[in-house]
């Protein structure tokens, strides 16, 4: 199973401002009553598009027109907090989005998002300013996220972005869906398995 | 230079490192649900590959389940194909199910510790980011992704960065009317809710000590709002008690061979920590939660906070949100805030003793008018128990109602969800937006006698005042 080597994404972006963001406002429980996640993409921060009293669409920057077609994220810190609800990330990635840019991540949810091969940088709350300004000023701004080098270039700027070595190489080298390497170490699982002492 | 019980287990589990520098770890205890396992069923089928040991995976439904009728089919037709998606996975590849006819049916986070399925020493993987309850039996247990619960049941290994490790010793006995919920409430505040982020939480001290097993899971429970995916207890004569004679515990010698391997994994007493946290129980008082996320506490007896009080404009815009979003009087006492919905229950605090604290204050008293109040035990086995002590006529002669077991309103997938702006007096773990199944409803997290007597006054109140706890 031959997985792309992503090293890096280049599209426009979509500002999606605030800190602690979480899986419940990424995606609300009452949308994974599903056995499958194909259609979650509809309702990737549904009560943030939509209000909820009076049920028109919010002015957020989701629903701009200017910011149609955006494959990447830009936010604040601990992004994606709350639960482990794969459904998260998977909204995100079904609704186009190939790369998501932010102060911090959530643990799981980082985890979760690289295992889709949807790479999550981190970067200077300044430097994530300076990049939404410009977005927000042009939103047909090309962005380009430099998994590989860890750097994020927009028009004549750019700046320092982040990931762990771990998650960087696996999606650098096409492996961020663990399963085939997992797959691999049958015997040596085997093993572990047979001195661990319990069942 | 001695090491610390998360170091033992990661290197006990370690079948060996990745191309990536990653480790392959071995998840000795798996348990799914019927919410984000069955998707990892038609990933197995898509790969065309088998569970590699069934035996290790455990099954039960409890997110969807409806806990206000029993008979099937459900009134929610997906609700029903969901928990039929889990039952048939499990029926054709072997998997053990403790489904709703078994009596032992529940939140399956308490389902693992009252089985004895949940051991010391142990690695426990769960599609559920409250997983980290069991570390409060010295295991190293934490959510994943369902794409990870494909992992597991496939090869029964994970693709994990090891994390750091910061102990947080709490000293002190509780003050009256303070419970181990204030405690973990406590500790988001202090150190923020992505301030574990990278850590597992490893939490000591003679407090800890002393707490139940009960109270242990409550803390543990909560660690993943503070950021930190692992929280655990080192197992002691008290897991120890708590686990024998337990269904899936061993017996006879094998158990005192158990006792003596869980006994080595405990941290060693001079085990070198990435981080040490002290925090002393004289500082812990009654917490409630205002805002949108489990670090916006304060004790009842603060003010909610005001946009003044904002340090720096990330404070502010975050504060703003808020008290816009919770539609709270900055700046005024959160006591005496009127509630429309009490909640008892949860993987938090959905257990017997919770349920035992409560009905010991309610007994004999009424549920305001105008409060819609349910008490949800967390398993079929405590409701059993509880009914057996009464508790239950307890509970609806005060004015709750008594459900069947289930997550309920915590993340409100089945039919009890908050109405409208609904203000909610809540023992479970998260007051995000919209948690408790409105868009707009509003949640305050407290432990569950603080709960009890929001329920009986009609507004938020200081418990030891409402039952006069000193």
């Amino acid at each position: 199973m031959a997985l792309a080597k992503i090293s890096s994404v280049t599209g426009t972006a979509v500002h999606i401002p605030g800190d602690d963001l979480d899986t419940d406002r990424i995606i609300p429980a009452r949308f994974m009553k599903c056995v499958t996640f194909d259609g979650l993409g509809e309702f990737m921060f549904y009560d943030v598009r939509n209000d909820p009293t009076t049920g028109l669409k919010t002015n957020h920057n989701l629903n701009d027109a200017r910011f149609t077609g955006a494959s990447i994220i830009i936010s604040g810190n601990n992004f994606g907090c709350g639960s482990s609800r794969e459904h998260a990330p998977q909204s995100i990635a079904k609704a186009g989005y190939r790369a998501i840019l932010a102060e911090g991540f959530a643990e799981i949810f980082f985890g979760n998002s690289t295992n889709l091969g949807l790479p999550c940088l981190t970067a200077a709350k300044a430097d994530l300013q300076r990049l939404a300004a410009a977005v927000n000023a042009n939103p047909k701004l090309a962005v380009t996220v430099d998994v590989a080098n860890e750097r994020v270039a927009f028009g004549s700027d750019s700046i320092p972005a982040h990931i762990r070595p771990g998650a960087r190489d696996s999606l650098v080298h096409g492996r961020w869906d663990p399963i085939g390497e997992l797959l691999d170490a049958s015997a040596a699982v085997g093993a572990t398995a047979a001195k661990l002492g319990y069942a | 230079m001695g090491q610390t019980l998360f170091a033992k287990v990661w290197d006990a589990h370690n079948v060996r490192t990745l191309s990536n520098g990653q480790t392959q770890l071995f998840i000795g205890t798996h348990l799914i649900h019927e919410v984000t396992s069955p998707q990892a069923f038609g990933m197995l089928r898509d790969l065309g590959l088998k569970v590699r040991f069934p035996a290790r995976t455990f099954a039960t439904v409890d997110h969807i389940v409806p806990t206000n009728e029993t008979a099937e089919p459900y009134s929610d037709p997906l609700a029903q194909a969901m928990i039929d998606e889990l039952r048939k996975s499990c029926k054709d590849l072997g998997i053990k199910f403790f489904d709703t006819n078994t009596g032992k049916q529940g939140i399956v986070h308490i389902v693992g510790p009252e089985q004895g399925i949940t051991q010391p020493g142990t690695t426990i993987a769960c599609g559920d980011s409250h997983t980290s309850t069991h570390g409060a039996f010295g295991a190293i247990a934490f959510g994943i992704g369902t794409s990870q619960v494909r992992d597991v049941l496939a090869t029964q290994t994970l693709a994990l960065g090891k994390l750091k490790v910061r102990r947080i010793n709490v000293t002190g006995k509780l003050l009256p009317g303070v419970y181990a919920k204030d405690v973990i409430l406590h500790i988001i505040r202090l150190l923020g809710v992505n301030g574990g982020t990278g850590y597992a939480y490893e939490y000591a001290g003679d407090t800890f000590d002393r707490f139940t097993m009960e109270e242990r899971m409550t803390v543990c429970n909560m660690s993943i709002e503070g950021g930190a995916r692992v929280g655990y207890v080192n197992p002691d004569e008290t897991t120890f008690a708590y686990l024998k004679g337990r269904p899936y515990c061993p017996t006879g010698t094998a158990w005192d061979e158990a006792v003596k391997r869980w006994k080595s994994f405990a941290s060693d007493a001079d085990a070198v920590y990435d981080d040490v946290v002290n925090i002393k129980t004289s500082d812990i008082a009654p917490t409630v939660t205002w805002g949108i996320n489990p670090g916006q506490a304060i004790f009842v007896t603060e003010n909610v906070p005001a946009l003044s009080d904002a340090r720096d404009e990330t404070e502010r815009a975050s504060l703003d949100e808020a008290l816009t979003y919770m539609k709270l009087a900055p700046g005024k006492a959160i006591k005496g805030t009127p509630i429309n919905v009490a909640f008892i229950g949860s993987c938090t605090n959905g257990r017997l003793s919770d349920l035992e604290e409560v009905a010991r204050f309610v007994k004999g008293r009424k549920v305001a008018s105008s409060v819609k109040a349910i008490v949800v035990p967390g398993s079929q086995i405590v409701s059993q128990l509880a009914v057996a002590k009464g508790l239950d006529k307890v509970f609806t002669e005060a004015g709750f109602e008594w459900r069947a077991a289930g997550c309920s309103m915590c993340l409100a997938m089945n039919p009890d969800k908050l109405i409208g702006d609904q203000l909610c007096a809540s023992s479970s773990n998260r007051n995000f937006k919209g948690r408790q199944g409105s868009p707009t409803g509003r949640t305050l997290l407290m432990s569950p006698v603080m709960v009890a007597a929001a329920a009986v006054t009609g507004v938020v109140s200081d418990a030891r005042e409402t039952f006069s706890i000193n």
